[in-house]
């Protein structure tokens, strides 16, 4: 929807983000509870390290993650040959590839704000669901999950907002494409780079801020929505 | 054949350098464990449960074998159809004291039913909870609390039921208030109840039977 104001390649950006944001943040949903889980009720050999490796994202330049994924998940790299041959997934220099990185680095911080809310959960209360008959999985479903819920959006707007802010592992990553993987930050970057692009700039900033915003007050007010009616 | 009826214990389990080994056999109605805190009145109950699998032990309910260690049968918790009223409540927090009552309900379904009369309606009656149904755990004194826990293990149909110090968090005013519940539950419902308290008064108006534990082993065992 080209307008006045903006010009379709930057529309296209603004799209790309929020849909490479979006599919970052679903697809390592299961993933993400997975892991908090075993983070946080697990007991096994190299809890640490596992720890350590999930962390890791935060931690590294994001350019190196960026680079860890092209020689990982390139097309003639292992993974993604792989992937290429098997299912047909390709990563590199596509969207998806954007929406790796993104949720790689959007990690950390969703596994943590769920280990959180699962470690905070109150474990005599899954016991009184057995005692009435409830299996494990349906003391999961029926008790666990609804108390884990304010932590699971907290982690999936943290893990939104990373995606929607995340520019040095998309950009070794898949590179700057526009239309294929030029997200809002990468829009940016290019038109800080040529000139007169600084109202470019300018209104893809406001746009980020907008989206960011829009972001923070929706999963605040969620979050205040869900946690009055599980606060005990 | 006949079958056994009641309750068959026989426990051996060690807690750190506390060791519990105790044997009973209870009938019907209300049997009261008794004892001072520490005495494992608790672990008895958790292993009766299911929440907890002894070192030895055999536990047997009318003839249905819940544990026992030699043969290596261990029936799961959710499988034991035992209801446990814990001395903190332990109401879910996320959900209405109606959704609460119900809680065990949608599970005890899919069985055969045990008990009769025992309906959301009977059982809210006898506690006095008309009032209450819409609001959440959060917004109940803890004499309510108790008694939705109650309602709650009630309405799951259990063929026994475990109550664990259910007045200890209350005072006075509220203990006199739930204690002639607790004797119409008894006379009422025909599901026996094994009752574990420190408190004398309590237990003698509850139970029939009395056994007293100390230091993890039985002592003396009072019948009224």
């Amino acid at each position: 929807m080209p307008s006045d104001w903006l010009s379709s390649e930057e529309w296209t950006a603004v799209r790309l983000s929020l849909l490479v944001a979006s599919t970052a943040v679903v697809a390592s949903l299961p993933f993400g509870m997975l892991l908090a889980y075993l983070l946080a009720r697990g007991r096994f050999y190299g809890k640490t390290l596992l720890d350590t490796v999930v962390h890791l994202p935060l931690i590294m330049p994001p350019v190196v993650t960026g680079y860890l994924l092209l020689v990982s998940f390139g097309r003639k790299a292992p993974i993604g040959a792989f992937l290429d041959k098997y299912f047909g997934i390709v990563f590199s220099f596509r969207w998806t590839g954007a929406a790796l990185a993104c949720a790689v680095m959007g990690f950390p911080f969703m596994v943590r704000a769920i280990r959180l809310s699962i470690e905070a959960v109150d474990r005599k209360l899954e016991a009184a669901a057995l005692t009435l008959g409830a299996s494990p999985p349906f003391v999961f479903i029926a008790v666990t999950l609804p108390l884990i819920l304010p932590g699971i959006i907290a982690g999936m707007i943290l893990a939104f907002a990373k995606s929607m802010g995340e520019f040095g592992a998309t950009i070794t990553f898949v590179s700057n494409i526009p239309g294929e993987t030029q997200t809002l930050p990468s829009a940016i970057y290019t038109f800080t780079q040529v000139p007169g692009g600084d109202a470019g700039a300018m209104r893809l900033t406001l746009i980020s801020i907008a989206i960011s915003m829009a972001a923070l007050i929706g999963s605040e007010m969620l979050a205040r929505f869900v946690g009055r009616r599980v606060s005990s | 054949m006949s079958r056994p009826d009641g309750l068959e214990v026989a426990l051996h389990h060690r807690l750190g350098d506390f060791t519990i080994d105790i044997a009973f056999r209870t009938g019907g109605g209300a049997t009261a464990l008794f004892g001072p805190s520490g005495s494992g009145k608790t672990t008895v109950l958790h292993a009766i449960a299911g929440l907890l699998r002894p070192e030895r032990g055999r536990i047997v309910f009318d003839g249905r074998v819940m544990l026992d260690t030699a043969e290596g049968i261990f029936v799961p918790a959710y499988r034991r159809d035992v209801g446990y009223v814990f001395q903190d409540g332990r109401l879910f927090p996320h959900l209405t004291v109606r959704q609460n009552l119900l809680f065990g309900r949608y599970f005890a379904r899919r069985r055969p039913r045990r008990h009769d009369g025992m309906t959301l309606d009977n059982v809210v009656g006898l506690l006095g909870i008309e009032h209450i149904l819409s609001r959440r755990p959060a917004n109940l004194s803890g004499g309510e609390r108790q008694r939705v826990a109650i309602g709650r293990a009630l309405l799951a149909e259990p063929c026994m039921l475990l109550m664990d110090e259910p007045l200890a968090a209350l005072d006075v005013a509220r203990k006199a208030e739930i204690l002639p519940v607790l004797e119409r539950l008894r006379d009422v419902s025909r599901v026996p109840i094994l009752y574990v308290s420190h408190d004398v008064a309590e237990v003698t108006r509850i139970a029939n039977t009395v056994i007293v534990m100390e230091n993890g082993r039985e002592g003396e065992r009072w019948q009224s």
